[in-house]
């Protein structure tokens, strides 16, 4: 039995390789055929810049684009604005749990309010109700300009917005009231679930035809990343979500999805997103288009069997751990190759930072998306995780990967998208900017306290001659600290709510000429 | 990368693949593992406590999976020996955590066999450690004039006991209380026991292996 299943870990890995090495095969023999030509697909005629960075030919409002987007605009209207009061909701359970960890006998009267709920509220709110929807407006948005297609079927989107909020609710409520599947990332009871799954099914059927559609020959990189996120996620969620498994088999269930809710799911919407807006924004290509497959493809491969390395040193198979562990660290791949495209990119346009504040959100939620890559494969190493695995550590490398990653591209991303989709302008700008600093800085403090505090608290709790409370004693002034960074990061969320409203409330009449060209 | 089909189907292969060697592969390898001679299904109150237990999100802070002393000194604190996944056949939904801003429980029975205990720390457990940050359970207890016969009553220090009156527990905190009593491992390792060993290593290591299967 073990060698059968050593082979079976050997096996794997070579899959992976030889996958690998026929990607880069046919990349070099032009089997795929891809070039940086295809990387142009993004611009209308006339938007791209020339080599001095002067625009070819003004922006000019263009009218086929126009009708396209003005039928995306309605479900991706309805999906951002419920997305944001998740956020906003999420962040203040996010913020009552954090706080409850140094202040344990706050709020102690009722069960909906205890730390075990507060922070399930938080997690399903900020992952279901404002990721996932940023995400799906994000790609509402941006397939069918992409396709050079208007979106098929608007109406059925909207019904999966309605389907998909009443679920959240649902499960929201259900976890307040302590009815929960009871397992992190898949608390949502199975029946409410069945109202998620119907929503999603009601959002990728319409981007499907839309794909099938598509009035270009080539399928821009941030198509792969959608189109393969569309048909993970539902697999994902209803596999996980069958209620049929127990024991430590359940477990290896749970985080094979928990993590590909992170890989599979919300990663290719963020970097598909950032594929599209970074050389959008600035009007030049990518930097490397080719490099683009081999990002895309790795990540396939290797991302989608990290899962099991939440289980290090548990009750599952060697094998198993081993071979999670070793996909880990291949994740250097397809994140390097991403990093080239995207940072090459915008370093050879610092200027554009200056100029757009999307691209500012955008693209340091590139760069903190290499970070929280690299951090994840340096923390599935055995030694390192012996330390940071059951720690505070790990909280703060999620919200790298979730938050200064994901949310910030689609914070980004949807600043970009309003003024379009509305043809209104955000009345405060010095607000944008307001709420980039009060996230960056928030983020940061969370960020660094619970590092350090999570590897103190793993040094203490490994340390045998000091007892248990000097890993909770040792780790609390950096709980205080993490409630601080995430108080700054909420009210940052609310100012973010307040530039949506703003903009909600703004006379209409700016000339859409003057937002192409912003 | 001009079409669409080939596409999905090549992202639903791997994904296929990722599903057979993650879930299916060790499922499989699991299942065929026999329940431990030692271990005893849940009683109703057990079970009903288990559920307490999941409604209050105990696992956001605790673990049920003990370490191997080749990794950590899970064994000297008392939280019991390495856990293997038959340990678990009884457990619907797994609890084995990823936080330990608390202590692993699965031994948690064995450890601290009290219910006065568990009730005093539930209701309020910085009565017991002062330093503890678990949130306190008033919710789950009754505060009465006058104990009824069949009512009972939480220990408690004068700081945290009420002006008049007693403290009882509720039935969800008796319940809860029976499941932590009932959490105890402390059998035997089975033969067959399952778990990750990738923190063993040398001659020693194999040695210690073949101790915990003899064991």
């Amino acid at each position: 039995m073990p060698i059968t299943l050593g082979l079976l870990l050997a096996l794997s890995f070579v899959v992976s390789l030889l996958a690998l090495a026929f990607l880069i095969w046919a990349i070099s023999n032009r089997q795929i055929t891809i070039d940086q030509h295809d990387a142009e697909t993004v611009f209308e005629p006339g938007e791209e810049r020339g080599d001095a960075g002067e625009e070819t030919q003004l922006h000019k409002f263009d009218p086929v684009q126009a009708g396209i987007d003005q039928i995306s605009s309605r479900p991706v209207l309805v999906l951002i604005t419920a997305a944001t009061l998740w956020l906003v909701a999420g962040s203040f359970f996010g913020l009552i749990a954090s706080l409850k960890l140094h202040w344990p006998d706050w709020l102690d009267f009722a069960a909906p309010l205890t730390f075990g709920r507060m922070r399930t509220l938080h997690l399903n709110l900020v992952v279901y109700g404002w990721l996932s929807q940023a995400g799906v407006a994000s790609v509402v948005w941006i397939i069918p300009r992409i396709f050079h297609t208007p979106l098929r079927r608007p109406k059925p989107v909207l019904w999966g917005a309605s389907l998909w909020n009443i679920g959240v609710t649902l499960g929201a409520l259900a976890i307040a009231r302590g009815w929960t599947d009871g397992e992190e990332w898949l608390e949502i009871p199975w029946q409410v679930d069945i109202l998620l799954a119907a929503g999603g099914a009601c959002f990728i059927a319409p981007l499907i035809q839309t794909a099938r559609a598509r009035q270009v020959h080539h399928i821009y990189v941030s198509g792969w990343y959608f189109l393969a996120a569309i048909l993970w996620f539902p697999v994902l969620f209803v596999v996980a979500n069958l209620p049929l498994y127990g024991g430590a088999q359940e477990a290896t269930i749970n985080w094979w999805f928990a993590h590909n809710v992170l890989g599979l799911w919300l990663t290719p919407l963020g970097v598909g997103a950032a594929y599209y807006f970074i050389p959008k924004i600035i009007g030049k290509p990518i930097y490397s288009y080719a490099v683009s497959l081999l990002g895309f493809w790795g990540l396939a491969l290797f991302y989608s069997q990290v899962g099991i390395h939440h289980l290090i040193g548990g009750p599952v198979p060697t094998w198993l751990v081993t071979l999670s562990v070793v996909h880990s660290v291949m994740m250097f791949i397809p994140v390097i190759a991403v990093a080239i495209n995207q940072h090459v990119t915008v370093a050879m346009n610092l200027w554009a930072l200056k100029e757009s504040i999307p691209l500012r959100f955008i693209s340091f939620g590139a760069v903190m998306y290499t970070l929280a890559s690299f951090q994840g494969s340096i923390e599935a190493l055995r030694s390192v995780n012996t330390i940071t695995h059951f720690t505070q550590y790990t909280v703060g490398h999620a919200h790298l990967g979730a938050y200064a990653f994901v949310s910030l591209v689609m914070f980004g991303a949807i600043y970009q998208i309003l003024p379009r989709a509305t043809g209104r302008v955000f009345p405060w700008p010095g607000l944008l900017k307001l709420h980039f600093w009060l996230v960056a800085i928030g983020f940061a403090i969370y960020f660094f306290a619970l590092s350090i505090g999570g590897v103190l608290q793993g040094l203490a709790m490994l340390d045998a001659t000091r007892p248990f409370r000097d890993s909770v004693e040792v780790v609390l002034p950096y709980l205080q600290a993490r409630s601080v960074g995430g108080a700054l990061m909420t009210l940052g969320h609310l100012v973010f709510a307040l530039n949506l409203l703003g903009l909600a409330l703004a006379a209409r009449g700016e000339s859409a000429t003057t937002v192409a060209a912003e | 990368m001009n079409r669409y089909l080939p596409l999905s189907i090549l992202a639903l292969a791997i994904l296929a693949f990722a599903t057979l060697m993650l879930v299916i592969a060790p499922g499989m390898q699991i299942d065929a593992r026999s329940v431990p001679a030692g271990l005893r299904d849940y009683t109703e109150a057990q079970q009903r406590g288990r559920d307490v237990y999941v409604a209050m999100g105990c696992v956001y802070c605790h673990s049920q999976q003990p370490r191997s002393p080749d990794q950590a000194p899970d064994g000297e604190r008392g939280w019991g020996r390495p856990s293997v996944a038959s340990d678990y056949v009884f457990d619907a939904p797994h609890q084995l955590g990823t936080m330990r801003t608390g202590p692993d429980l699965l031994n948690v029975g064995a450890r601290l066999p009290s219910e006065d205990w568990h009730l005093t720390h539930l209701y309020q457990p910085r009565a017991i450690f002062d330093w503890s940050i678990m949130p306190a359970y008033p919710f789950l207890f009754e505060h009465k004039q006058q104990a009824e016969t069949d009512d009972t009553i939480v220990i408690l220090p004068p700081a945290y006991a009420p002006e008049d009156g007693v403290v009882v527990a509720g039935p969800d905190a008796l319940d809860l209380v029976a499941y932590l009593q009932a959490l105890d491992r402390t059998y035997p390792t089975p033969t067959d026991g399952l778990r990750d060993d990738g923190y063993a290593s040398g001659p020693s290591a194999d040695a210690s292996s073949v101790e915990e299967g003899d064991g």
